[in-house]
């Protein structure tokens, strides 16, 4: 099986965020890591490949830092990566970003798509959805287990509230992968080591003949006014629990 | 301008997303002097159709078909788009709810059109729409506006509008069938039955008093600190959804838009940042009290009490306390 899994880099989860214009943060002085639900998306491309045979290609969009996260992709195990270079990417609307991308994809003719429900930047949470409709391929999401099936899958959708269904779907395909469905393995130092060797692919964006115009855009990025006025207590630990109880018991009432 | 407002039903039943969506569209529609649509998609629901009717509208549509029964991404996007091809409405809202994820967006993009999701709010500034949603896991909002020729798709996050300021309208509106072509051979996912996997051990919705955890905690081993103070304040133990996809405290534990909704009176949220999936589903509890190592940890939005340190002295400290408040 051909599995083509799409990873973003986003910042690290601890990075302090300074707001800039063009609704971006200041990159310099932050880490980026490996977006976490995508870090899943690939696991489990990586296990279905161990146990029906075929190869992993690790696609990832943005300036020359996200080789990084296709490095890692590949120390982990995926054979070979694609960068799509665009030092913008942070300004696409999710369907110029789900556009770009389809185009990469599609000359690799892959048997299934996977990539992360959304992203822990943007949050769009449409890659997947938009790379189905682009290609013409049938889609599931929200997927917590998946199953070969003949020329097909059969693949286990979260739905909310506890609620589960199964869906049987044929190949080609693309699936969102929900956070949780697997436990996600440690690059290996032999894994490390072998990735040296494997190929990254990088395509300049603007090759790649897309077009399209922006159907939305982001005017800024704040800090959210706060709905609720919190009343921060101060002190030694000893001293916060103390007022802390004081007011759950006399001003809140809850205790 | 012309809103049309795409419902979600199951079984007959109310995704109850959909009155949120659906004040909010009614909101909008006052503001920008629109006309609204409520839209009712599946099969055998012309008494919902007829439900919706009674609030506050110009005319409900409703979409019937035998292979809309069951929802499938294919049957609902080829019905909708033959729906907004009739209609022809400037702006689409749905509710962002985990179906409306799986086809609004590919709805959106057969019409070549874009959406804004998992919104939280809206401003109708000099005759132009702009709408709010989070970014960075709650850690910012961004204000975000369409470009290019309508119809425009956005959806409304669970929560971000009260599905109880519903109007009702003078009179009833009235209900239009619309008829969509679908054949079988144009839907490619066959879903089979719903189901639950076991069953809930404890219903968190009925705890009084709920104390949950989050990455803050760091490793299973540190769980009982958090047992302790659930035991001294008479609580049950909660999470955020690492933790239980982490398999450190099981999944019916689990707060948020993929585990239980929860109101207690007073929820303890210990090192949870506040990610916008966990905070749906806490959010309507009386007092919330956050500790958190990050002063600008968004969880602190919905706070009404909050330390700033390190939970693992906070919270034995807070558990001495109460437990002598209570010998005392």
């Amino acid at each position: 099986m051909k599995i083509v899994v799409c990873i973003k880099q986003v910042p690290a989860k601890d990075a302090p965020l300074v707001i800039v214009e063009g609704g971006w943060i200041r990159e310099s002085d932050i880490g980026f890591e490996m977006n976490e639900p995508d870090s899943f998306a690939l696991e489990e491309a990586l296990r279905l490949k161990e146990k029906h045979t075929g190869e992993v290609i690790a696609v990832s969009m943005g300036p020359e830092r996200v080789k990084q996260t296709v490095k890692e992709a590949l120390a982990k195990g995926a054979d070979r990566g694609i960068h799509v270079a665009e030092d913008k990417a942070h300004g696409l609307d999710p369907l110029g970003v789900a556009k770009s991308l389809a185009a990469a994809i599609e000359r690799e003719e892959p048997d299934l798509i996977l990539t992360g429900l959304q992203s822990d930047d943007h949050g769009f949470g449409q890659t997947g959805v938009l790379l189905a409709e682009l290609l013409g391929l049938p889609h599931a999401t929200l997927i917590m287990q998946i199953e070969v099936q003949g020329q097909g899958l059969r693949v286990k959708r979260e739905l909310e509230a506890g609620w589960f269904q199964w869906v049987e779907l044929p190949l080609p395909a693309v699936l969102t992968i929900q956070s949780g469905i697997n436990k996600v393995r440690y690059a290996t130092l032999k894994g490390i080591m072998a990735a040296k060797k494997k190929e990254i692919t990088a395509i300049p964006r603007e090759s790649l003949g897309v077009t399209h115009e922006p159907t939305q855009r982001i005017e800024r990025i704040y800090v959210p006014a706060k709905t609720k006025k919190t009343e921060f207590l101060d002190g030694t630990p000893k001293e916060a629990a103390a007022k802390l109880v004081e007011k759950l018991k006399h001003e809140a009432r809850v205790l | 301008m012309n809103i049309l407002l795409i419902t979600e039903q199951r079984e007959g039943k109310w995704n109850k997303t959909s009155l949120e969506a659906l004040a909010a569209a009614q909101q909008i529609a006052a503001e920008a002097k629109g006309h609204l649509s409520g839209l009712v998609i599946g099969k055998g629901v012309a008494t919902l159709a007829d439900e919706l009717a009674a609030s506050k509208l110009e005319e409900v549509l409703l979409v019937e078909h035998d292979l809309l029964g069951a929802y499938t991404p294919d049957g609902f996007t080829l019905a909708l788009a033959q729906a907004i091809a009739q209609v022809k409405p400037d702006l689409v809202l749905l509710p962002h709810t985990y179906q409306v994820r799986d086809f609004a967006p590919k709805l959106a993009a057969a019409l070549g059109k874009g959406m804004i999701g998992d919104c939280v709010g809206y401003r109708y500034e000099n005759g132009k729409l702009v709408f709010v949603r989070q970014m960075f896991q709650g850690k910012t909002a961004a204000d975000v506006v369409f470009e290019g020729a309508p119809p425009w798709f956005a959806t409304f996050q669970a929560g971000a509008f009260r599905g109880d300021l519903v109007a009702r309208g003078a009179s009833k509106a009235p209900v239009k069938s619309l008829a969509v072509e679908l054949k079988p051979e144009q839907i490619r996912t066959k879903p089979l039955e719903l189901f639950r996997e076991a069953k809930l051990a404890v219903d968190l919705t009925q705890a009084p008093i709920l104390v949950a955890i989050g990455r803050g905690i760091k490793a299973p081993e540190n769980i009982p600190i958090a047992e302790k103070l659930a035991q001294a304040i008479g609580g049950e133990l909660a999470a955020s959804r690492p933790i239980c996809d982490e398999g450190w405290l099981p999944m019916d534990r689990q707060i948020g838009s993929s585990g239980q909704t929860v109101a207690p009176k007073l929820y303890l949220a210990l090192g949870i940042s506040g990610a916008i999936q966990h905070v749906v589903g806490m959010k309507g509890s009386r007092t919330i009290v956050a500790i958190n190592k990050d002063q600008n940890a968004p969880i602190f939005e919905v706070a009404d009490y909050g330390i700033v340190g390190d939970l693992f002295e906070i919270v034995p400290a807070l558990t001495e306390e109460l437990e002598k408040t209570k010998s005392a």
